[in-house]
């Protein structure tokens, strides 16, 4: 795969979000960021082939989480950089994203250990680039400072070479905040998606729409 | 006690069926409605999809947001146990791509699309098997896919034409209920009037690609779906399905009507508790098991079928999975339906001094023609697509509404392809529930916004996807077969099996020809694709195993010297051994398989049932 992996897809492609998370970072590689002690994979236990489907999940509760104070606190400075709150939903952590960022580069799976990598490298590099333009850390830097940051490292195609570290980070943490936000029941209203209740019929469309696709 | 601990089977069974699927599935519910009494063997554990099925379960509920891992490969909720690309205890060994030519390596990919394995073969361990989870689309095998070689020279012929099995194919559309349409073209059969149910209106989407699909000339039409779009009247059906038989009438209609209709909403992909789809767990098992003649061990797995003295099948090993101990059941006829490779592997190891190279295969063509489905995909964005209100375009979950059937026959057959046989388009598109990294084309289409803006395009862009798979025939070849791995052994001690598989320019031509189409397609509507068309097709194509519709191994005919099976799937070597899964197919039409193994299956019982009354076997 050498594309940013397919949205409304079919039942193979689903899910493979392996590759979706990863795609941007793909663009450059991977010893962008070198061997550090934090890409140790975790050691917790994977679900195994035969989980309770019907149960809900809370991080932390199949395997310990990573992040302490501090990386946390970058964690939710970029989660409310990405998705902050605004007249429609609220921001990503005000509704969970963190703890699922954390459960995602905490868990024993290979793809995640990956990504555990650049996420850990990655918010040290975005303090330290904080701390290098602005004498702190991103969590405590004013929105224009932080946008400042953020507008060098958000579209990796064109990030300069000094930028490449937070622009391939950025990427796979755009990814992760994404699936993190519209996979709850705020994001999903947010962007629409009224489904995922029985109907007595599958409804027609709206006439609006019919009209607007040339379709009516 | 209809499920049996393996110390409290019967001595003796009239008929033993490896395998809870499809076939087995199909095969239990017409041998215990007919009266004779049956052990159903699974190698999984037990299921009970009405208990387990996490219908209404957000993403946000799961670990991981239900994204796809080593564990569960179609992601968190998948109605797959214990299996998918690998399975616990139970290694498979293929050649990589990757790796020396005519080298071995156990399987251990878990993604399919890039997996450098030849072969790659999904398996689960539970009840109703891949019934579970599959993509339920139905769609007959039409008059031209029984007898390819006649028609262009390449592969083989059915031994039998479709009028043989569309009676077939009427039974099982009646019982699991499919909604269509009759559209009269070419290859693409109607049924019965009354037969099918009505299908769903089109999603947004699909009725977009089907007005720009038509300028091509692809004909996008309603898909052909074992979803209950309404609630099926139980009794009018099972007397047609049983006539003269009041007991098998009231059996199956007792078990229709305790279906539900489709409330339009949850992934089919999870297993359904309200019964709308087919699964063998909630369509073929329950009458079959209320009939009283049929007996269930799951955690039994099979690793041989015995033979007595005058070379007939005495009944069946098994490892209990429970209490390690093998074990022997005696059955008149066995039936395997554990999947066309997994039944393969059975025949391959029930070696005697009769039969040293395994049970029905003294052709040496068990294993063989085994094929897959030619499968390859490419995304659209669609602007016309984006900005769209809000509204409720969900539909049966994850299943599509509307597809596109083969239509270049007559090209194809005037030699204008370049490629033999045809392929079918199915769609993905609407308003579906997010999942994890189903909005990760976001960040190209929008050059990487954040903040205000980018909650702004994820609202302009959801919804404005559509997603096209070709799924195509692959002809049978004398370089695609599994075989006894002489070396690896199973965690229950049964040999495995290796695969060899190779697609001939036949399949990677009609896979790059998928793509130049998908690409008219989303270009014809405005869009833009997302991922990059191949003009090779060996870039575009899935590995083998990659589609799931895994046929060929124990293949039917007319020649006991060039077959595994006589035209109703009985051993040519041993009259009271039957196949019920996707083995006996002769070729794989572009139409996915589990419709017509059902119908083979019925087709099979109903002969085991004439030929036990005549005292044949």
């Amino acid at each position: 795969m050498d594309s940013p992996e397919l949205p409304r897809i079919s039942r193979r492609e689903a899910l493979q979000w392996v590759i979706a998370a990863t795609a941007s970072a793909a663009l450059v590689p991977s010893q962008v960021f070198a061997a550090d002690a934090s890409a140790v994979a975790p050691a917790g236990k994977p679900y195994g082939t035969d989980p309770l489907l019907n149960h809900t999940y809370q991080p932390g509760e199949l395997w310990p989480l990573t992040l302490g104070p501090d990386p946390r606190r970058t964690v939710v400075a970029l989660c409310d950089l990405i998705i902050p709150a605004d007249d429609r939903s609220p921001s990503a952590s005000a509704v969970g994203v963190p703890d699922f960022i954390d459960e995602w580069i905490s868990a024993p799976y290979a793809q995640q250990a990956a990504d555990r990598a650049v996420v850990l490298d990655g918010l040290k590099w975005i303090d330290a680039e904080s701390g290098r333009r602005f004498g702190g850390p991103f969590a405590g830097l004013t929105a224009a400072q932080q946008t400042q940051i953020a507008d060098d490292i958000a579209w990796l195609p064109k990030a300069r070479p000094e930028h490449k570290p937070g622009a391939t980070f950025f990427a796979l943490f755009r990814n992760l905040v994404t699936t993190g936000f519209y996979t709850t029941p705020a994001g999903m209203k947010d962007i629409g998606f009224i489904g995922n209740v029985a109907l007595a019929k599958f409804p027609d469309p709206p006439k609006e729409v019919l009209v607007k696709l040339g379709l009516a | 006690m209809p499920f049996v601990a393996s110390s409290k089977t019967r001595p003796q069974y009239d008929v033993i069926i490896v395998g809870s699927g499809a076939g087995g599935g199909t095969s239990a519910y017409v041998l215990a409605l007919s009266g004779v009494k049956v052990l159903m063997l699974e190698a999984g554990r037990n299921y009970d999809p009405v208990k387990e099925t996490p219908m209404f379960q957000t993403p946000a509920q799961a670990p991981l947001r239900a994204a796809s891992t080593p564990d569960k490969n179609f992601g968190f909720h998948d109605a797959t146990i214990d299996g998918g690309w690998t399975s616990p205890g139970e290694p498979y060994m293929t050649r990589r791509s990757d790796k020396p030519a005519d080298t071995f390596h156990e399987a251990k990919d878990h993604v399919a699309f890039g997996s450098k394995q030849e072969w790659i073969w999904w398996r689960t361990r539970m009840l109703g098997g891949r019934t579970n989870h599959w993509g339920r689309i139905s769609l007959r095998m039409g008059p031209y896919d029984f007898k390819p070689k006649s028609r262009d020279g390449l592969g083989l012929d059915w031994p039998f034409t479709y009028e043989e099995l569309a009676p077939y194919y009427d039974k099982v559309e009646s019982l699991v209920g499919v909604w269509g349409t009759n559209e009269g073209m070419e290859n693409t059969p109607d049924s019965p009037n009354n037969t099918l149910l009505p299908p769903p209106r089109p999603r947004v989407p699909e009725m977009y690609l089907k007005k720009h699909a038509a300028k091509l000339g692809v004909p996008v039409i309603p898909s052909h779906m074992a979803i209950m779009s309404r609630k099926m009247n139980g009794a009018r059906i099972a007397k047609v399905l049983h006539p003269g038989d009041a007991n098998a009438q009231k059996l199956s209609a007792d078990g229709i009507n305790a279906r539900q209709a489709c409330f339009w909403a949850t992934p089919c992909g999870r297993g359904c508790n309200i019964k709308a789809n087919y699964q063998s767990t909630t369509v073929n098992l329950p009458p079959a098991l209320a009939s009283g003649n049929l007996d269930i061990v799951t955690d039994a797995m099979v690793r041989e079928v015995s033979v007595g003295a005058d070379g007939k099948a005495t009944g069946v090993y098994y490892v209990d999975k429970k209490t390690r101990q093998d074990v022997h059941v005696k059955g008149r006829i066995v039936i395997l339906a554990a999947s066309g490779c997994e039944s393969a592997r059975i025949l391959l190891n029930s070696r005697s001094a009769r039969f040293p190279d395994g049970l029905a295969n003294s052709t040496g063509k068990v294993g063989r023609y085994l094929m897959d489905t030619v499968g390859a995909g490419l995304t659209g964005q669609i602007p016309a697509l984006e900005n769209l209100p809000v509204f409720n375009d969900e539909g049966a979950g994850g299943s599509m509404h509307s597809y596109a059937p083969w239509w270049l026959y007559k090209e194809q057959l005037a030699g204008k392809l370049g490629f033999a046989r045809g392929y079918h388009i199915e769609i993905s598109t609407g308003r579906q529930m997010p999942a994890a990294g189903s909005l990760g084309f976001l960040d190209t289409v929008t050059q990487g916004a954040y903040g205000k803006r980018y909650k702004e395009e994820a609202r302009r862009y959801y919804g404005s996807t559509i997603h096209l798979a070709g799924r195509g025939e692959m002809i049978p070849n004398d370089d695609s077969f599994c075989e006894i791995d002489p070396d690896r052994k199973d965690a229950w001690g049964i040999p495995v099996l290796r695969f060899k598989f190779k697609w001939s320019d036949h399949e990677t031509r009609q896979a790059a020809h998928m793509h130049a189409t998908f690409k008219a397609m989303i270009e014809g509507m405005g869009g833009t694709v997302l991922g990059t068309p191949q003009t090779d097709g060996n870039k575009a194509i899935y590995p083998g195993g990659g589609i799931i519709h895994e046929v060929g191994t124990t293949c039917m005919g007319a020649d006991p010297k060039a077959t595994v099976l006589n035209p109703y799937c009985q051993a040519w070597d041993v009259k009271n051994l039957f196949v019920a899964d996707g083995g006996p197919f002769v070729s794989n039409a572009d139409k996915n398989p589990t419709l017509s193994i059902m119908a083979l299956a019925w087709r099979t019982c109903d002969h085991v049932m004439a030929e036990m009354k005549k005292g044949n076997i």
